[in-house]
């Protein structure tokens, strides 16, 4: 009952070996059921994310045998020559492997410390392996654990709150201002490729209204209908800056398209409602004599980075915390597995047992004469009745303890000196 | 036994303000929970020092600058625990505790009076009483709320967002919290001066008795509705509007300290 995982990651691999050996929901399919039908692994999951491409499986014999014939097989399915593959997988067993997929969900071998997408892509290949029927008892054990994980490592530490690149940045400090940006109307001056990151993260946080200025009117009509705003004519500048609480500019040009002046006479128009410029252009796009304004919050590009500088700290200082909640739930983990392996250890000892007695009985009755049936069962039941007692209570006794894997190691050696010829459980 | 509950209102508030501190430090849900349960507790042992001072007056404690400031502290206290449920929001905590913590332990060092029931008694005057500390305490609670406003409002300003900043309230939210509790505070003392005159005219057949205290709390009723009403129009909203109810709650200390203390006649101590 072992876990086997063979798998590369954004580490270990380059970004032109990861587009190589990447699964789609398809091909995750199809892997973990030639995995299994080929008797390679009898239980399988596929994770693969931009990141990182990782099978977990749990194979019927041997991990060591298991791990190389999961590198051919990668290697095969890619086709992808298996010298070019070696040297950027890595391959870890039980312990490690169940430790490694905690810190995954958790985000701690993330590129970016702490992104929160992996849990839901975690939870995902979940979801395709288990409708698939491709997980058994070991791997739906082991990755509810590492959902559960994920979690709570999200939920009591701060590794994946803070913003973690000037997108994000920007909204959260407008959230700083508004509270909930529902109820809040943005307007995005040039429709670049960092404006359409903060317009995306508006959206999900269901912002009400969108407008959209930009010089070239098809590059603006296209970003208003992608995320269901309206376009403002790049000349109407008056009636764009009285709308919006949040602007969001990113336009190329030499000037600043914002200048005090027409800001202070916007804000008078607007009754000095507050307004959060995110000046993402480069040169900046806003007068910086115009931060002095009253309820008015101007963040240009190096502020945001600053800030996103401040929480990758942050978030560093949230590690020692999440890897404890980790090492907990590797533990819990490990204690449930061994429990298992243990009932699989002294129902094969029990056997073993009952049958080394029948042959021992069988040859030792016939030397002594006169020994009727009811007399022979009564010696097998006192046999029986010994043997429970001296092995298979004690053993079963460990089952609820702590440190279990230290303990069944004991166990495991009672196997080795009466079933030394026994296939492991 | 009313030193045992000193006592336990003490550790509780001290508690509590170490959790929510604790809360705002480090982010720790389970921290700030700590610190809302603490300061119920709290309020529960300051409700029973409260209680045996009541009984030994046969009405609220009001007489005596003792009686006030620990029911000052004690409303504050409920005031603040309402606002965090209402708004589900802990990390304001940190900044009323230290205001709770000292109404009460100077409560229990200014000069209280014996324990004999003063020539005021009965419901409806306790409720006076009662309603217009608790306005007090939610003017108070609105100022705190208000300086909190203007310190995230200057950081963010002056792109200093550190840990803290992240765990505060956002300022719309802080400014609604304001707004709640000056809302509060005016249907109180609105209330609690009513029951006044009523008292006032059961005591002595007429409702009117000039003392400066009347024309005080008119002017601290005139301006919170005006901070309300300015609060909601966008051009005060924020800043300006937290200032004015900063600026209001100097018109309360002054008529909770120096009109109570030398004009009032009737009203020393609420």
């Amino acid at each position: 009952m072992e876990i086997v995982l063979v798998g590369l990651n954004h580490r270990s691999a380059p970004v032109e070996v990861r587009e190589k050996v990447s699964f789609t929901n398809d091909q995750a399919r199809q892997a973990a059921e030639e995995l299994r039908s080929r008797g390679i692994l009898s239980e399988t999951l596929v994770l693969s994310t931009c990141n990182r491409s990782e099978v977990y499986g749990v194979p019927p014999e041997s991990s060591r045998e298991t791990a190389a014939a999961l590198s051919n097989y990668l290697s095969n399915f890619h086709s992808v020559q298996l010298e070019l593959l070696s040297p950027s997988l890595y391959h870890h067993y039980d312990r490690h492997a169940v430790r490694h997929l905690f810190r995954v969900a958790s985000g701690l071998d993330s590129m970016m410390l702490g992104e929160s997408e992996i849990l839901g892509q975690v939870r995902e290949a979940y979801r395709v392996a288990y409708d698939q029927g491709a997980t058994g008892p070991v791997l739906n054990r082991l990755f509810q654990g590492a959902l559960e994980v994920g979690k709570r490592v999200r939920t009591e530490t701060e590794l994946g709150t803070r913003p973690m690149s000037a997108a994000s940045a920007g909204v959260k400090l407008a959230e700083r201002i508004f509270g909930k940006l529902q109820e809040r109307t943005a307007l995005v001056l040039g429709a670049g490729m960092i404006s359409e990151q903060v317009v995306a993260q508006l959206r999900d946080r269901e912002i009400v209204r969108l407008f959209v200025m930009n010089r070239s009117l098809d590059r603006a009509e296209h970003l208003a209908h992608e995320y269901s705003g309206k376009v403002i004519p790049w000349d109407d500048w008056e009636s764009a800056l009285i709308l919006p609480d949040v602007i969001v500019s990113s336009v190329s040009s030499e000037e600043p398209v914002l200048k005090r002046a027409v800001l202070e006479k916007a804000m008078a128009s607007r009754g000095n409602r507050p307004l959060f410029v995110m000046d993402l252009g480069m040169p900046r796009n806003v007068e910086p004599a115009a931060a002095g304004l009253y309820n008015f919050y101007l963040y240009n590009i190096d502020d945001l980075t600053q800030i996103v500088q401040q929480n990758r700290s942050a978030r560093e200082s949230e590690v020692p915390r999440a890897e404890t909640i980790v090492d907990e739930h590797v533990g819990k983990f490990l204690t449930w597995q061994a429990s298992v392996e243990l009932i699989g250890i002294v129902e094969a000892l029990r056997h073993k047992l009952k049958a080394e007695r029948a042959a021992f009985i069988r040859e030792r009755a016939e030397r002594i004469p006169g020994l009727t049936v009811a007399q022979r069962e009564q010696v097998e039941s006192l046999i029986d009745e010994l043997l429970e007692k001296m092995l298979l209570d004690p053993a079963r006794r460990l089952q609820g303890e702590k440190d279990l894997r230290r303990k069944i190691q004991q166990v495991e050696a009672i196997r080795e000196l009466f079933l030394p010829d026994r296939e492991r459980p | 036994m009313n030193h045992l509950f000193f006592l336990l209102t003490l550790a509780a508030y001290v508690g509590s303000f170490a959790a929510y501190i604790g809360y705002l430090v480090s982010g720790r849900d389970w921290s700030g929970r700590l610190g809302s349960l603490l300061l119920a507790g709290g309020l529960i042992a300051h409700y029973f020092a409260l209680l045996v001072r009541a009984r030994g007056l046969h009405t609220v404690p009001y007489h005596d600058l003792s009686g006030s400031m620990s029911l000052f502290g004690w409303l504050l206290a409920l005031t603040y625990l309402s606002l965090e449920m209402f708004h589900r929001q802990r990390s304001v905590g940190a900044f009323v505790l230290p205001f709770v913590l000292a109404f009460f332990a100077v409560s229990q060092i200014a000069p209280a009076d014996r324990l004999a029931a003063p020539p005021a008694t009965g419901v409806i005057f306790a409720f006076h009483v009662t309603l217009s500390i608790l306005a007090y305490a939610a003017f108070g609670l609105s100022c705190v709320l208000s300086v909190i406003y203007l310190a995230e409002q200057r950081l963010l300003h002056k792109h200093r967002v550190g840990d803290v900043v992240w765990r505060l309230p956002s300022l719309d939210l802080l400014d609604r919290m304001s707004q709640s509790s000056v809302l509060l505070g005016l249907i109180s003392i609105g209330i609690g001066t009513a029951l006044g005159f009523v008292w006032v005219d059961r005591l002595t057949g007429a409702v009117w008795h000039y003392d400066p205290k009347y024309v005080v709390t008119l002017l601290v009723l005139v301006a919170y509705a005006f901070y309300l009403r300015l609060a909601r129009n966008p051009t005060w909203r924020g800043a300006r509007a937290s200032q004015l109810c900063i600026f209001n709650f100097a018109i309360v200390i002054f008529s909770f300290t120096v009109v109570n203390l030398f004009f009032s006649h009737a009203h020393r101590y609420f």
